[in-house]
C-alpha cells in the first residue's frame, strides 16, 4: 500500500498515545511537559500533512507539502525580507504607532469630559465591531499605492480598540482611590499620572495586544487593493493568481512568525509594566 | 419623640463642650443636615447633627449601617457637602481644610497602589504635596517605625498580610503630619486578634503624637477601648442619639476590657444603640 | 383602590425615569454623530476643491490661480479661500475624492429602497442582493465556526491531553493574521470545482472558530472551586456538572465570543469575495468601486457592510439580553 501515508498516520497515533501518557503521567505539571505536548501535537500534524501530500500525490497547486514550503521559504529569503519590510515595518508598525498615540491622546480628551465620553464611547464601541478593512480601497485612493496608504488603514483599524480600552481603563479606579487623592488635594494631572494611568495600564495593554493582529491584517488586506510590486499582501494575491502556492504558504509563514513575535513583544512589555497586576504576579 | 431626643442630645453636647473647654476646638458642627437625592427619592443621611471635637480627642462614631457615621466623617473631609447647617475644621470650611492638608484619611480597605512599594505608597501624598526627596525619605522612615513596619518599605503591598497593609495605609495617612486623623472602619476587615493588636498600637500612637482622631466603627468594645468620647448614632434619618464621655484612664492595657468600669460604658453604648431603634428591622 | 392608583403612579414614575435615563444616554451620542457628519461635510470642501475647480474652469469660470499645474501644488485650504464661490460644487460631484454624506445616503437609497419600490430588490445592481450574498456566507460560516468552536472547547475542558496539546495552538492562532489565507482558500477550492457560497463560508467559519473556542474554554472554566466542590459532594457525574454548572455559567462568555466571532466572520466573507474577480457580494462591490473609481459606490457598500455588522451583532446582543435576564445573570 502507501508507505508514506501509512507511516505518517502511524506517527500521529504514536505521538497521540505518547501525549496521552505524558498528560496523565506523573510529570504532567512540569514546564517541560507543558512545552513538549503541544509541540509533539503540532509536529504530528505536520507529518500527517507531509504524508498526505506525498503519499496521495496531491498536486502542489492545491496543497504543497511542508517540506516544499520550507524549501521555497529558504530559497526566497531575499524576497520575503523585502516584503516583510514593506508590509510589516513600513505599513503595519508605523500605522500601529501612529494609531496608538492618536487613540491615547483622544482617550485623554474624551475622559476629561463626561459628555464626550458618553457620546464617543458608544460610537467607538460600534466602530470597533465594524469591518473596517473595507475602507482600504478609499485610503489607497487617497494616499497612493505605497506603504502610506497601508499605514493609514492600520491607523484606523487599531484606533478604536485602543481608544475604547483606554477610556475604560481610565475609569477603572474605584471611588475610594479617587477619594484618597481628593483628601490630598491632588490636582487633575497628579491624579492622572499617579493613580489613573498606572491603574489603566492593564486595559491599555489589552487594547494594544488586540491591535497587533489587526495591524497586520490591515496592512496585508490593504495591499489587495493595490500596492507597489512588493509586500506580503501583494505577493499573496499575485502568487495565488499564478498558483504558486508554496510561495503563498511561505508568506503566510512569515506573517505567522511576525504576528506572534509582535504580540509576544507587546505581551512582554506588558509584563514589565503591569508586574503588579494579579494576572502577572509570579508567586 | 424625635424632637425630644434632639433636645436631650443638645443638652448632653453642651455639657461635653464645657468639660473639655481647656483645649482648642478642632471640628465643630452646628445643625448639620445632609440629604442625598436618589432614584427612590431623597434620603436623609444626616439630620440636625451638633458636635464639637477638641484637640487631642479620640472620638468614636458608632451605630448600625445607614446611621450616617461614615457620611459625617466624609463631610469633615469635604468628600461630601452638607445641605444645611455649618461645619468648621480648624476654623475653616472643610474644603479649605482639605486644601491645607489638615487631615489624614484611612479608609475601610488599605487601598495601597499595587504598582508602588510600601515606601513609595507612603511617599505618594508627600510627592503630591511637594516635599523634597530628602524630606520624603525621612518621613517614610519615621512613620514606618511608628506603625512597626521597619524593613518592609521595599515590599509590594500584595506581598504583605492584610493587617500589615492596613498599618501601611495608616502610615501613609500619618506621613504628612496632619493634626487630624480620620479613620473609617479601618480594622473592619481584619480578624479579631490582629484587630486587638492594631487597637493597642493605635492608642500608643495617639498618646505619643497627640493627634485628634475621628474613628468610625461598629464594634462596641473597640469604640469603648479606644475613645475619650463615644458618639452613638441612629439611622433613618441619620442622627446623634447620645454622646458618652469615657471615664477610663489614658493608659489602657488590653485587659482593661474586663473591668466593671469598661463594662458599664459598653452597657451605656448598647443602651444608646437600642434607644435609637437601631435593630427594629 | 388607593393601592392601585399608587402602583400606577409608581410605574409612571419608573417609566418617566427610564425615559429620562434613555434620553440622557442618547443625547450625547446624537450630538457626537451630528458633529461627525458636520466635520465630514467640512472635510469634503478641501478634499474635492481641486476637481471642482477644474470642472468649473471647463465650464468657463475664472479660477484663481488660472493654471491647473499651479493649482495642483497649491494647498487645498488656500484654494478654498480664494475660490469660495465654488464650495457648493464640492458636494455634488460624480466621482468625488470624498463624497458628501447626502450623496452616500442617496446612493444607499437608490440601490436599496428605491430598487424594492421598483420591484428589483434582487437585481445585480441592488445592494440588497449583494448584502444577501455576503450575509448568507457570513451566517453559514459563523454557524459552522461556532458549533465547531463549542465542540472543541467542550473537548478541551474535559480532556487533559486536548487541553495541553490543542489549547496553546488555539491561543497562538489569535495572534496570527489568518485572514491572509483567504485568497488562497478561494482560489484552491475554485480550482477543484467548489465555488460560490462554500469557500467564503469556510473562511468565515475559520475566522469565527478560534475566538469562540477560546471564549468558551474560559466560560466553561469560570465556575470556581467551591461551586465545583459542591457538585462533588452530591457525587454528580461529569455530564451533570457540565449541564447544570459549566454550561450555564459559560453563557456570558458564550455571547461575548459570539459577537467577536460574528464580526470576524463578516470580515472573512467580505475579504473572501475579493479575489474571485468581484462577482457578487459587498466585498465585490468594494473592489469593483475601487477599480472604476466609483467612490460613492465604495462608500455605500461600506455603509451597507457597517449596517449588516451592526444588525448581526445587535441580534446576538438582544438574544444575550433576553437569555441572561431569564437566567438572572444580567447586570
Amino acid at each position: 500500500m502507501n508507505y508514506i501515508l501509512g507511516w505518517s498516520i502511524a506517527f500521529l497515533i504514536g505521538a497521540s498515545a505518547l501525549n496521552v501518557a505524558m498528560a496523565n503521567g506523573e510529570g504532567r505539571d512540569q514546564a517541560l511537559t507543558r512545552f513538549v505536548v503541544p509541540m509533539l501535537f503540532g509536529a504530528s500534524l505536520l507529518v500527517l500533512w507531509e504524508g498526505i501530500t506525498r503519499g496521495l500525490n496531491v498536486p502542489g497547486v492545491i496543497l504543497p507539502a511542508p517540506s516544499a514550503i520550507w524549501e521555497t521559504f529558504q530559497a526566497n529569503l531575499g524576497t520575503l525580507r523585502e516584503d516583510f519590510v514593506q508590509t510589516f515595518i513600513k505599513g503595519a508598525l508605523s500605522g500601529y504607532v501612529i494609531g496608538a498615540v492618536a487613540a491615547f491622546a483622544v482617550a485623554l480628551l474624551v475622559d476629561a469630559s463626561d459628555f464626550l465620553r458618553r457620546g464617543l464611547l458608544p460610537v467607538g464601541n460600534f466602530m470597533a465591531a465594524l469591518p473596517i478593512v473595507g475602507i482600504a480601497p478609499i485610503l489607497v485612493m487617497w494616499f497612493g499605492f505605497d506603504w502610506q496608504s497601508k499605514a493609514a488603514v492600520v491607523v484606523v483599524m487599531v484606533f478604536f480598540p485602543i481608544l475604547v480600552n483606554t477610556v475604560e481603563g481610565l475609569r477603572a479606579t474605584d471611588r475610594m482611590q479617587r477619594d484618597l487623592m481628593r483628601t490630598y488635594a491632588a490636582s487633575y494631572w497628579q491624579t492622572l499620572l499617579k493613580l489613573r494611568l498606572p491603574a489603566a495600564m492593564p486595559f491599555i495593554f489589552n487594547g494594544l495586544k488586540i491591535s497587533t493582529t489587526l495591524a497586520l491584517i490591515g496592512a496585508i488586506v490593504a495591499e489587495f487593493f493595490g500596492s507597489p510590486i512588493r509586500g506580503m499582501g501583494f505577493r499573496i494575491s499575485t502568487e495565488v493568481g499564478r498558483l504558486a502556492l508554496d510561495m503563498v504558504w511561505a508568506e503566510i509563514l512569515v506573517a505567522a512568525i511576525a504576528g506572534s513575535a509582535f504580540y509576544g513583544f507587546v505581551a512582554f512589555v506588558e509584563s514589565l509594566v503591569t508586574f503588579w497586576h494579579p494576572s502577572q504576579r509570579r508567586k | 419623640m424625635g424632637t425630644m431626643e434632639t433636645g436631650m442630645q443638645t443638652d448632653s453636647l453642651e455639657a461635653g463642650t464645657e468639660a473639655a473647654a481647656a483645649s482648642p476646638v478642632v471640628i465643630e458642627a452646628r445643625k448639620l443636615d445632609l440629604t442625598f437625592q436618589t432614584n427612590d427619592g431623597p434620603v436623609q443621611a444626616l439630620r440636625d447633627v451638633n458636635l464639637t471635637i477638641n484637640k487631642g480627642d479620640f472620638v468614636s462614631f458608632i451605630g448600625p449601617s445607614g446611621c450616617g457615621k461614615t457620611t459625617f466623617l466624609r463631610v469633615v473631609a469635604a468628600l461630601e457637602h452638607p445641605t444645611g447647617g455649618a461645619i468648621t475644621v480648624n476654623g475653616m470650611t472643610p474644603d479649605e481644610a482639605r486644601r491645607e492638608r489638615a487631615y489624614g484619611y484611612v479608609f475601610q480597605a488599605a487601598g495601597l497602589y499595587p504598582w508602588r512599594t510600601i515606601a513609595r505608597n507612603i511617599k505618594l501624598p508627600l510627592e503630591i504635596m511637594g516635599f523634597s526627596k530628602a524630606e520624603q525619605d525621612e518621613h517614610v522612615d519615621r512613620v514606618l517605625k511608628l506603625v512597626d513596619l521597619e524593613g518592609f518599605g521595599g515590599k509590594f503591598p500584595w506581598q504583605l498580610s492584610g493587617g500589615m497593609q492596613q498599618r501601611a495605609s495608616i502610615a501613609r495617612a500619618l506621613a504628612f503630619d496632619a493634626d487630624i486623623l480620620l479613620m473609617d472602619e479601618p480594622f473592619g476587615a481584619l480578624d479579631e486578634i490582629v484587630r486587638d493588636h492594631l487597637n493597642e498600637q493605635l492608642l500608643e500612637l495617639w498618646d505619643r503624637t497627640g493627634k485628634t482622631i475621628g474613628f468610625v466603627t461598629h464594634s462596641i468594645p473597640e469604640a469603648v477601648y479606644l475613645s475619650t468620647r463615644i458618639v452613638v448614632m441612629s439611622p433613618r434619618p441619620g442622627r446623634i442619639t447620645d454622646v458618652i464621655e469615657s471615664t477610663l484612664p489614658r493608659e489602657r492595657p488590653l485587659d482593661i476590657r474586663d473591668t466593671p468600669e469598661f463594662l458599664a460604658i459598653a452597657h451605656r453604648v448598647r443602651e444608646g444603640l437600642r434607644a435609637g431603634h437601631a435593630y427594629d428591622d | 383602590m388607593a393601592d392601585v392608583a399608587l402602583a400606577n403612579h409608581a410605574r409612571g414614575g419608573a417609566v418617566g425615569a427610564g425615559l429620562r435615563r434613555m434620553s440622557a444616554a442618547l443625547v450625547p451620542v446624537v450630538v457626537v454623530v451630528a458633529a461627525i457628519i458636520a466635520l465630514w461635510y467640512v472635510a469634503c470642501v478641501p478634499m474635492n476643491i481641486k476637481e471642482a475647480l477644474t470642472q468649473a474652469e471647463r465650464a468657463g469660470a475664472v479660477i484663481d490661480p488660472p493654471s491647473a499645474i499651479e493649482r495642483r501644488d497649491a494647498s487645498a485650504i488656500g484654494l478654498v479661500f480664494r475660490n469660495s464661490d465654488h464650495i457648493g460644487a464640492t458636494f455634488g460631484q460624480e466621482r468625488p475624492r470624498l463624497p458628501a454624506p447626502h450623496q452616500v445616503g442617496q446612493e444607499l437609497w437608490n440601490s436599496t429602497g428605491d430598487m424594492v419600490l421598483r420591484g428589483r430588490a434582487f437585481s445585480k445592481r441592488s445592494l440588497i442582493y449583494h448584502a444577501w450574498v455576503t450575509l448568507s456566507a457570513t451566517v453559514l460560516g459563523f454557524a459552522i465556526g461556532t458549533v465547531a468552536g463549542v465542540a472543541l472547547a467542550v473537548g478541551i475542558v474535559h480532556s487533559r491531553v486536548m487541553n495541553m496539546a490543542v489549547m496553546p495552538w488555539a491561543i497562538a492562532s489569535q495572534t496570527i493574521p489568518i485572514l491572509a489565507i483567504a485568497p488562497m482558500i478561494i482560489v484552491v477550492l475554485n480550482s477543484i470545482g467548489i465555488t460560490g457560497l462554500i469557500p467564503k463560508a469556510l473562511i468565515s467559519a475559520y475566522l469565527s472558530f478560534f475566538p469562540v473556542t477560546v471564549g468558551m474554554v474560559k466560560g466553561l472554566r469560570s465556575p470556581d472551586a467551591m461551586q465545583l466542590d459542591l457538585l462533588r459532594t452530591y457525587s454528580a457525574s461529569q455530564s451533570e456538572t457540565f449541564w447544570k454548572l459549566r454550561l450555564p455559567s459559560s453563557m456570558p462568555y458564550f455571547f461575548t465570543s459570539m459577537k467577536i466571532g460574528m464580526a470576524a466572520a463578516l470580515v472573512g466573507a467580505i475579504v473572501g469575495e475579493m479575489p474571485t474577480g468581484a462577482v457578487a457580494g459587498l466585498g465585490a462591490r468594494l473592489l469593483a468601486g475601487s477599480y472604476y473609481g466609483q467612490t460613492i459606490q465604495i462608500w455605500a457598500a461600506l455603509f451597507a457592510a457597517a449596517i449588516l455588522a451592526a444588525v448581526l451583532v445587535g441580534i446576538i446582543g438582544a438574544i444575550q439580553g433576553v437569555t441572561l435576564k431569564r437566567m438572572g445573570m444580567a447586570r
